[in-house]
């Protein structure tokens, strides 16, 4: 089958992180839907082809169409798997378009995880009210969270490969270094009460946070916030007539990990779908210029960016320390709109990393690497102690 | 269908916090709960292959065979992974912390979800490390036990 080449032509981040209970995810979605169609300079009439992982609504293959008012869709994608959904639906939409069964795809994604309470980051508990399942069975009477399953991978990490808290530390350094460039971090910053303010944060004081679940520390963990975005992705012939530059979609990968008996908690799926995707694109990590890593936790990004081969296994601490990641320094530049750490996170924000290596590619991010070539969003979704999803997307421009 | 059934524990006494338990009929995991009434750490091995199976299941992972049978553990193992509860939001779980939740790999072949008990995870000579020898240590809850670990000196 001939396939044509897809490109990222719209997007849009929705600003506020913090709605006060007055939109709701759909709203989110929609809104974001009808700003990134025009971003791209398309409507509705245009999209053939949906994918929402259901945030807000059951059945969304139903009840989202309606919502939104398409009524010509060739194409219905539920793929859910927490925050790496995007990554997922990315690569999905990139064969749909690509083989000719559409040719322009509707991403989007709303939560109001702050408005709303949600059990998520710092704030997780867990209270499965559905019918009884073997895992819930197993595993729900002893009350771990989320912030102690990722702690769970960062203590074995420590042990296995000497990785230190100053270096996972660093993580959530660089990811503030890029917020207090970014004007929406920012006021998400000031809105939710973060720490140290829109500030600069050190190694120091991230150490000297609250610890959360031993080894994560306060500012080791996502904050937690309303927000969404929307994606367009388009074929070629429609995307030249698009009013941005395209963002190709140059090769994806899909995995899924779980805990085995005996198996190796700190090894992610991203060992499998980071080589497909940069296989696909035929680059490597050396030649990336922007890595959007999903960072729900610190020890998150340092399991990806080892797993992803962007240095050897329990190297990540050289990676990343003294701002090696930072957009203004030489290299690698790593979750420059601030990240699920400093930016938003309303809990699945695999949308995100898609939407900010476009700006990259764009040359339109608050902290722009200059003449970025080639991006990565990479998404974990679910929990990496227990059952997880790796998505990995490779982008380019002309 | 059935009434679904209370989330939380019924037996406690009035002024002890509520815990979560597991929730029945779960055909997989009841004979495992079961036998905890017998303070009895059960897991599951595969008849054609003898691959051992855990958390509970109704068919061998590693081949295709659906017939597998319960077999008991000596209770003793290794942790592989630990961490400090000091913030959660759970009712049932607030007054536990700190709570030590862990991976142990039971000497027989399968890794468990427990906690370590009896244990202070602020005293540096306490034993809590990745590494240490467990041994089970019943949390007795009434209508099934809980396999806690608490560390072998
Ligand atoms: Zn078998």
């Amino acid at each position: 089958m001939a396939t044509s080449r897809v490109a990222i032509v719209g997007i849009h981040e929705y600003p506020s992180r913090h709605t006060h209970g007055t939109v709701t995810p759909l709203h989110i979605k929609a809104h974001s839907a009808a700003r990134a169609l025009e971003d791209a300079g398309l409507t509705w009439k245009d999209v053939d082809a949906l994918y929402d992982d259901g945030d807000g609504i059951l059945w969304p293959g139903l009840h989202m169409p309606e919502y939104f008012g398409l009524d010509e869709l060739k194409v219905v994608d539920t793929t859910t798997v927490g925050g790496s959904s995007f990554e997922f639906q990315v690569a999905h939409a990139a064969r749909a378009l690509g083989t000719g069964a559409a040719s322009v795809a509707l991403l989007s994604y709303g939560a109001v995880a702050k408005s709303g309470a949600s059990d998520i980051g710092t704030g997780a508990r867990y209270s499965e009210l559905g019918p009884p399942n073997p895992i819930s069975n197993m595993e729900d009477c002893w009350g771990t969270t989320l912030v102690a399953d990722y702690a769970q991978v960062a203590r074995r990490y420590m042990h296995q490969h000497g990785t230190t808290s100053e270096q996972l530390a660093e993580i959530a350094v660089t990811a503030r270094h890029h917020a207090v460039r970014n004007p929406d971090a920012v006021k998400a910053i000031e809105d939710l009460g973060l720490r140290h303010g829109p500030n600069e944060i050190t190694v120091d004081q991230v150490l000297s946070s609250t610890m959360i679940a031993d080894p994560l520390h306060h500012l080791e963990c996502c904050m937690i916030s309303d927000g969404g975005g929307a994606v367009i992705l388009a074929r070629e012939d429609v995307a030249r007539g698009c009013r941005t530059d395209p963002v190709w979609v140059l090769g994806t990968g899909e995995a899924t990990g779980h805990r085995t008996n005996g198996g190796d908690i700190t090894v992610t799926a991203a060992t499998r779908s980071g080589p497909a995707a940069f296989g696909q694109a035929g680059v490597t990590p050396a030649d990336i210029d922007v890595a959007m890593v999903y960072d729900s936790f610190t020890i998150t990004v340092m399991s990806a960016l080892e797993d992803l081969g962007f240095c050897a296994k329990g190297e990540g601490g050289g990676l990343v320390e003294n701002g090696g990641l930072n957009f203004d320094t030489p290299g690698l530049a790593l979750n420059t709109d601030g990240g699920g750490l400093s930016s938003n996170h309303p809990g699945q924000r695999g949308i995100f990393l898609l939407i900010e290596a476009t700006r990259q590619l764009r040359g339109q991010s608050t902290a722009q690497v200059p003449d970025a070539r080639l991006a990565i969003a990479h998404g974990t979704g679910g929990t990496l102690n227990r059952r997880y999803a790796s998505g990995t997307v490779v982008l380019g421009r002309d | 269908m059935a009434d679904t059934p209370d989330v939380t524990d019924t037996t406690a006494a009035p002024e002890e916090p509520r815990r979560v338990l597991p929730r029945f009929p779960e055909p997989d995991t009841e004979p495992f709960w079961e036998a905890t009434k017998e303070h009895e750490l059960r897991f599951q091995v595969c008849d054609a292959c003898e691959g051992v199976v855990f958390y509970p299941r109704a068919h061998c992972t590693h081949c295709t065979s659906t017939e597998l049978s319960w077999r008991t553990s000596a209770g003793t193992g290794t942790i592989y992974s630990f961490s400090v509860v000091r913030r959660s939001l759970h009712p049932s779980f607030l007054d536990l912390v700190p709570y030590v939740v862990s991976w142990v790999d039971v000497d027989e072949g399968f890794r468990l979800m427990t906690h370590i008990v009896d244990v202070d995870p602020d005293d540096p000579h306490s034993g809590l490390e990745i590494g240490a020898r467990v041994i089970v240590s019943w949390i007795d809850r009434g209508t099934v036990n809980l396999p806690g670990f608490r560390i072998d000196r």
